[in-house]
């Protein structure tokens, strides 16, 4: 046994986490930087921090992850990190020339109360910044909210140092993915296009942290919203924003910044959330949803009608990061399946919670959430009575294969597979792709524990 | 210059190191070139193995993207992480605990304790918030100690700091001690806030004080076998301790305890009863081999399994100082059967890896051990460095006296540890270790990786993300090892990288057939097909116009 010291019985805990289901904000602030065109995430603190991140992220996609760090030593702790910040600034733009230096906090830096926008002031005095280059700063303590608070706090600096007031209004739409794949980024905005609509997507990961292999490296890869783009988020249309903990800050700080009206929907994942979102950028834009989105719908309903029977009533343990457990609920639900354990490590608030139990009102089993909970406690729910499917990230394999329980993999970090930087799970398409997975998933559980008497060719 | 080195000295092929220095040092700042010209040294042999200075274990410069990580990740992440039957507590906010949480590869196999305890699989934190970084947070460390024990039974918990804890003033400390007497089991805590130091390095040896401190000498059980050692330094990713205990097993050789792959707190607490420490990785643990010799008595040697050759070497190294003709013979068996199957591999591999080049960029040990296995594949390296080693790694423990002590390390706990009176017990006479020394035995004496590369190979000291683009631009090297961070910004460049950290979830490379597997990797890695695709047919020849047409 891998867990071997879960018990069923549970008891009560107020000080220990065990199995976390959330980690800290500087990560996700790290995560959103890299979707600015052209941008160095720096993370003000000691260098383990970045270590960490930079691996994690890595293993995450794949993928180069740059980032730099002011590498504090005991002296700067005692007496500051502003000479290792303004040191981090002149060798970063020498050295790598990026557009824009993405300065995020940790808990180091905010215990210490480092100020940020003074020491950048004063960089810039110093005429440390070249001009047309930017030093943009996000608070992102550790010891506050999670990597989502911490991605949506840099997509909200986004706003804050680029997007300009305008006279007149465009026709673009502005839209926030939130805290999800490059695949699923690039599949929001293929949507919207598919809608004949004009975008800007804030942050962008597209192109950044799934790129091809070609021979060459490039530190800063063709993709990522630009500067000028940002800048111009303050005379678009409106706003549409996918996940409220990880969109909902940038999209209202735009709203009182540059008056541009917002919609802050769920993630667009499974069939509902999708149809909203649709219908959200139709009304919006006042555009017309051509027949090709209308098909792939179609498609989507489809799949779901012809293997309902498989779905229907299956018991799901569900661990994720808010926005994601909150559309994959309602998506379960929607296909007669009955997610009955939930659970973020993200204290998301009760606002949250309360959307979430809604969510789950009609399941006819009990249902059991925490918000603000770790994979141990998860872990002793299956215990005292199983599940028949779990979604979670990589994590959550160590309980699937203790409990022999199928197992789908979604959300942050995947450390151990392939296709979630590729190919989305977001939209119909994306829809389509989960309901592929859920199905694999279940079928071969069903294949694998059939007799030869009852082995299935035509499922 | 050693035989290793002089078997290789033709010249380096590609620019002149010396010029592609200046070349990296251009780019820079003038107070930062003048500093990073300090840690990029063209190597150079004189008599008496005698190395160029280079400037290492120093401040990372801010910006410059090193490979290093912090104190916390080589306390807790490297040096207690494959210790499975510890509570490893981390207080502070919940990042720290859940990067360390399964990332390193150490394996480990429970069943070999009696209690079966193994804890590595868990993620332990306070999960600190705001109020306890500004109220304090040694009450939910308290509590959280405490759940511990009643939801897990463990023998031992452990409490690592991160760093605001340091910062806030939590007494980790008198915390463990209040919780170690109420609980009845061993707590103790490892200030290893992530600021000390200037890498990983303090990391190590603060784990290593807190170990000899609160463990090693619990136990004085002198248990079974007649040649008794510890393995220091070898922390099982892959499963190399696994392949070096089966060949101790067959030598007829006890491992007492490993620190610390595959390891249980009660095998250090027993560990000074071995009469032997074998060093793996000098740079994370001489500390602890260090106390034990001055505590109890126990010498110790630098062996290294990484290479069928090393491997044979430092088993002999072993024999040698145990002196025992049936040891020996043993010994000489089982290498004699062991080495057929490797010069076989050797032998069908080796014409399709000779004369590859590789680089070297990784941790403290690895960079100088794994260019043995390069050599047994008949490739070259032509540069190489370690993330977070100091001078002794590179030039030899004999600078060790004129190194100079910087603030960093100065700020690092050196424990005064003094002959125990009752147990300290000397192995071997001064006479004995004076014989066994003019026979070639080095005790306490790591000669460092600069005497054994050749002239004109680059050596760098904590490289950064610039310096390994540039070189790899330079050299086009057929194979670059380092970690994960840099694993694909190097393949992106068309270059096969092989983790030295983590092997690539692959493995063992230790021992015998450790070196088997290395070598059918790294055949594997530098003659894939992929990297013949880069380009597309288009791409390589874009004047094609619908010839495709059949003939």
């Amino acid at each position: 046994m891998l867990l071997r010291h879960t018990t069923t019985e549970i008891k009560d805990r107020t000080a220990l986490t065990v199995n976390p289901a959330k980690t800290c904000q500087p990560i996700g602030a790290m995560y959103a930087a890299l979707g600015i065109h052209g941008c160095m995430p720096h993370s003000h603190g000691s260098q383990g921090c970045y270590a960490y991140h930079r691996s994690a992220l890595t293993r995450h996609y794949k993928e180069p992850v740059i980032a730099a760090t002011s590498a504090f030593t005991e002296g700067a702790s005692v007496f500051g990190g502003q000479a290792n910040l303004m040191q981090a600034i002149d060798n970063i733009f020498s050295v790598y020339n990026p557009d824009v230096i993405a300065v995020h906090t940790t808990c180091l830096s905010e215990t210490i109360g480092d100020d940020i926008p003074q020491i950048v002031n004063k960089a810039m005095a110093e005429g440390r910044v070249p001009a047309g280059k930017y030093v943009i700063h996000a608070n992102t303590p550790s010891y506050a909210g999670s990597h989502i608070t911490g991605f949506a706090g840099m997509t909200k600096a986004m706003v804050d140092y680029f997007a300009e007031t305008a006279s007149a209004r465009t026709k673009t739409v502005n839209l926030i993915p939130g805290f999800v794949e490059p695949s699923d980024m690039a599949e929001i905005r293929r949507m919207a296009a598919e809608m004949g609509l004009e975008t800007i997507m804030f942050p962008d990961t597209s192109g950044v942290l799934n790129g091809p292999m070609t021979g060459k490296y490039r530190m800063y890869p063709p993709g990522g919203v630009t500067v000028e783009a940002l800048r111009r988020t303050g005379s678009s249309l409106g706003t549409v924003a996918l996940g409220h903990l990880a969109s909902g800050d940038a999209a209202r700080a735009l709203d009182v910044k540059c008056k541009v009206p917002c919609q802050i929907l769920d993630l667009p994942i499974g069939l509902g959330a999708t149809d909203r979102f649709v219908d959200t950028l139709h009304r919006m834009a006042g555009v017309n949803v051509p027949d090709s989105l209308t098909f792939e719908r179609g498609q989507m309903v489809d799949i779901i009608a012809d293997m309902h029977q498989y779905f229907y009533n299956k018991r799901v343990g569900l661990v994720g990061d808010p926005d994601q457990l909150l559309a994959l609920t309602k998506f379960l639900v929607s296909l007669d399946m009955a997610p009955v354990y939930l659970v973020t490590g993200t204290s998301a608030g009760k606002k949250f919670e309360k959307h979430l139990r809604a969510a789950v009102a009609g399941v006819p089993h009990e249902v059991q959430i925490k918000v603000g909970g770790d994979m141990h406690l998860f872990h002793q729910w299956i215990k005292q009575a199983p599940v028949d499917l779990l979604i979670g990230n990589s994590y959550v394999k160590y309980i699937a294969h203790d409990e022999d329980i199928p197992y789908v993999r979604h959300g942050f970090p995947i450390l151990d597979r392939v296709g979630h930087s590729y190919f989305p799970t977001v939209g119909y398409r994306g829809g389509m792709r989960l309901l592929e997975k859920i199905l694999d998933a279940l079928l071969d559980r069903k294949d694998r524990d059939a007799t030869d008497i009852t082995f299935e060719l035509v499922m | 210059m050693t035989e290793t080195a002089r078997s290789q000295t033709a010249p380096i092929e590609g620019p002149d190191p010396e010029k592609v220095k200046a070349e990296l040092l251009a780019k820079y700042p003038p107070k930062v070139a003048r500093k990073r010209a300090k840690q990029i040294i063209v190597n150079r042999l004189e008599p008496g193995d005698k190395v160029p200075e280079i400037n290492a274990n120093v401040r990372t410069v801010p910006g410059l993207m090193s490979q290093r990580g912090c104190c916390y990740a080589g306390c807790k992440g490297v040096v207690l992480g494959p210790t499975r039957d510890i509570v490893n507590i981390t207080h502070g906010p919940i990042g720290c605990g859940f990067y360390s949480w399964l990332t390193r590869r150490n394996q480990t196999d429970p069943d070999t304790t009696p209690d079966g305890h193994n804890f590595m699989t868990y993620c332990f934190s306070t999960d600190m918030q705001e109020k306890e970084i500004i109220f304090g947070g040694e009450k939910k460390l308290r509590q959280a100690i405490q759940e511990a024990y009643d939801n897990f039974k463990p023998k031992a918990i452990a409490v690592f700091a991160t760093c605001p804890v340091g910062l806030i003033g939590d007494d980790i400390h008198s915390v463990c001690r209040e919780m170690k007497a109420a609980l009845g089991i061993n707590v103790f805590g490892f200030s290893c806030e992530g600021y000390k130091g200037v890498s990983q390095s303090a990391g190590h040896h603060i784990a290593n004080n807190q170990i000899f401190k609160h463990v090693v000498g619990l136990d004085d059980t002198i248990g079974a076998g007649e040649f008794r050692v510890n393995l220091l330094g070898e922390y099982n990713i892959g499963g190399d301790a696994f392949e070096i205990e089966r060949i101790f097993e067959k030598c007829g050789i006890t491992t007492v305890a490993t620190f610390s792959g595959n390891s249980s707190i009660d095998a250090f607490a027993n560990s000074h009863t071995a009469d032997l420490n074998l060093i793996m990785c000098h740079r994370s643990i001489n500390y602890v081999a260090e106390m034990m010799e001055k505590k109890f008595g126990v010498p110790w040697i630098k062996i290294n399994f990484i290479g069928a050759e090393a491997t044979a070497k430092s088993l002999r190294k072993i024999a040698a100082y145990f002196d025992d003709p049936a040891l020996t013979e043993r010994v000489e068996a089982v290498i004699a059967e062991e080495l057929p199957a490797v010069q076989a591999a050797r032998d069908d591999i080796r014409p399709r890896t000779a004369g590859k080049r590789a680089m070297l960029f990784v941790g403290g040990s690895r960079a100088h051990h794994y260019q043995e296995l390069f050599r047994e594949l008949g490739m070259r390296t032509l540069s190489a460095g370690y993330e977070f080693a100091h001078r002794d790694d590179y030039e030899g423990r004999k600078v060790l006296p004129g190194v100079k002590v910087d603030a960093d390390s100065r700020n690092i706990e050196e424990l005064d540890v003094c002959q125990d009176p009752d147990r300290y017990r000397p192995r071997k006479t001064p006479e004995e270790l004076a014989a066994l020394s003019a026979k070639g035995l080095e005790f306490k004496d790591y000669q460092g990786m600069m005497p054994e590369m050749p002239e004109g190979s680059m050596v760098i000291d904590d490289i950064s993300q610039f310096e390994t683009d540039l070189m790899i631009e330079k050299y086009r090297p057929d194979i670059f090892c380092a970690g994960i961070k840099e694993k694909y910004m190097i393949q992106k460049h068309g270059i096969p990288m092989k983790q030295l950290h983590s092997y690539d979830y692959g493995g063992p490379y230790a021992g015998f057939k450790g070196a088997v597997n290395f070598y059918r990797e790294i055949d594997r890695m530098v003659n894939s097909r992929v990297w013949g695709y880069l380009k597309a047919p288009w791409q390589t020849n874009p004047e094609l116009a619908a010839t495709y047409a059949w003939e």
